[in-house]
């Protein structure tokens, strides 16, 4: 190796390696952080687990959120999936009265800020009984995964030959057949990725639970654990707040560490896109 | 047949339509017409009082100060967050030994939920059980503790670090499928006309990473001018209110103040306001293409 080679490769690994120790050690610290032993949480002695043990008792009770949360996502995940496949398979293969004009206003929800559309939503969802309600918060979940979604399964759609289709049709296969029978397994990939992108969305929302769902025995983790904190102002329970966010956190790390390739074509049709 | 198909179509699509209207157009006519009315969060629709919701804005003591303080936010967070993740991605984009994993410390932040990483950093800063005091003062850079939210100064910078922490590996990825798309004989052909390193960089790579560069800046500025989550739970709009963000504000007016009214003028503003943005920046991108 040629000494530029040598300065090269160590300078990459000084550099990479330092910021590498930079990013992951905020994400090392809230795990040592909820269970090693301070004063000032509910781990007094030695590590364990009593932080965890704060957070299974506090309020509701944290299995009580965990459900509230994993309900409103799988939800979420179930509504995208199902709009998302029709719509796709709408706008790619077939031509009709206002698709462009469909397309692109669900595109152009992307355009409208979170918050502009949360406050007439609290007052519509009120007046169809669907306020304070986790069915209603999922469906507005929904509505912020319509754009990313539809764009996925349209392009989807969109990759698979032709040809494959229509020797089904020759057979005398309707759309509804082709679509169930053979486009499902061809654009399963797609689906993974819009699943993956919704069920972290809906699982890490914050605003809008904050805002829709105001009954304490409702609340979705991340609203319930930046309660917990806010509730016993003058001494915050910093222990337990980092066992919240380890337990938020799991779910995410393991659905990355499973689908890796699905995050990475999320981002590339995004790309294209720009 | 011909007209069967279309009809199919637009039965596949009919959800989707459906979806958007109840859920989208419906709160998009709601919310303009709150912003013309009398809207008290509890009394719900008092009539149109137009124009008073939008002149209140003016008068509105911490609207201006918010729309400087998020403008300022954007402009710091974006400038890192751009440099950083480029930076980033030059780095990993290679294939020595190693770089997968380095890809990986980079982004597994942005696998955590915004709120999720405000609330970590509100322990990783919080004088109670924050590391930072101990490392500083063990290391013998600091002699005291730092007061990490304390001030107007400290409360930005602060935030700006989880954002960027958080959010580096995202952009990162984006670069970097950009960075793959360049075909590498290209920098073949410079480097046997003799360009260096940082020529090349400067003129083939820069200009080929346009479109990542585009995705990024729109997401990036959307992103911060919209920002919540970070300065709810970190610093609560404090110390002072001098971190209180438009959308912060909006919620304020609406579920601390509780006037819906006011609260969507402050949004129709926004909203606007983006449309503007947005429109602009794709019609820079188009040109430049």
């Amino acid at each position: 190796m040629t000494r530029r080679g040598i300065w090269g490769t160590t300078s990459f690994y000084v550099l990479g390696g330092g910021l590498a120790v930079l990013f992951l050690f905020p994400l090392l610290w809230t795990g040592y952080a909820s269970v090693a032993p301070h004063g000032a949480t509910n781990q007094q002695d030695g590590f364990g687990f009593g932080n965890y043990a704060t957070l299974l008792e506090y309020d509701s009770g944290l299995l009580r959120y965990l459900w509230n949360s994993a309900y409103v996502s799988v939800l979420t995940v179930a509504f995208t999936l199902l709009l998302s496949f029709l719509g796709g398979y709408a706008f790619a293969r077939f031509k009709f009265f206002g698709r462009d004009t469909l397309f692109l206003l669900t595109i152009a929800i992307l355009m409208v800020p979170y918050s502009t559309l949360l406050i007439p939503l609290y007052t519509q969802l009120g007046d169809i009984g669907l306020r304070n309600s986790l069915f209603g918060l999922a469906l507005v979940l929904t509505l912020y995964q319509l754009p990313f979604a539809v764009f996925m399964m349209r392009i989807s759609f969109e990759a698979v030959p032709k040809e494959i289709e229509e020797s089904a049709m020759v057979d005398g296969c309707g759309s509804l057949r082709v679509l169930t029978r053979i486009m499902l397994f061809a654009v399963w990939p797609g689906l993974i990725t819009v699943g993956l992108f919704s069920f972290l969305a809906a699982w890490n929302d914050f605003i809008a639970p904050l805002i829709l769902v105001s009954d304490a025995d409702k609340a979705v983790l991340p609203v319930a654990i930046a309660n917990l904190r806010q509730q016993s102002m003058g001494a915050v329970d910093f222990g337990a707040t980092q066992a919240g966010v380890v337990v938020m956190a799991l779910p995410c790390l393991v659905l990355f560490a499973l689908l890796q390739r699905h995050y990475v074509r999320g981002f590339m049709s995004g790309a294209i896109k720009g | 047949m011909r007209y069967s198909r279309k009809l199919a179509g637009a039965a596949y699509a009919a959800p989707v339509a459906l979806f958007v209207l109840v859920f989208f157009v419906a709160p998009l006519l709601l919310v303009g017409r709150m912003s013309a009315s009398d809207w008290p969060l509890l009394a719900g629709d008092l009539g149109v009082n137009l124009p008073d919701n939008y002149t209140a804005i003016g008068d509105n003591r911490l609207f201006w100060p918010a729309v400087g303080f998020t403008l300022k936010y954007t402009g710091i967070v974006v400038v890192i967050l751009v440099a950083l993740s480029l930076g980033l991605a030059v780095l990993v984009s290679g294939t020595r030994k190693g770089t997968g994993f380095l890809r990986t410390a980079y982004f597994l932040p942005t696998t955590l939920g915004l709120a999720s990483a405000s609330l970590l950093f509100f322990g990783f800063y919080s004088p109670a059980i924050g590391p930072l005091d101990p490392i500083l003062q063990g290391l013998g850079i600091t002699d005291e503790p730092i007061s990490w939210l304390g001030t107007p100064n400290m409360a930005l910078l602060s935030t700006v670090v989880l954002i960027v922490w958080k959010f580096a590996g995202f952009f990162m990825i984006i670069f970097l499928v950009g960075l793959q798309a360049i075909p590498p004989d290209v920098y073949e052909a410079a480097r046997l006309d003799g360009a260096s390193r940082w020529q090349s960089f400067l003129h083939i790579t820069l200009p080929l990473l346009r479109p990542a560069l585009g995705l990024v800046l729109i997401l990036s500025i959307t992103g911060s001018l919209l920002a919540f989550d970070q300065f709810f739970i970190l610093t609560k709009g404090g110390p002072d209110n001098s971190t209180v963000t438009v959308v912060q504000l909006i919620y304020r007016e609406a579920f601390q103040r509780f006037d819906l009214g006011a609260a969507a003028a402050v949004s129709v503003v926004v909203l606007l306001a983006l449309l503007v943005l947005n429109i602009a920046q794709f019609r820079a991108l188009r040109r430049d293409r």
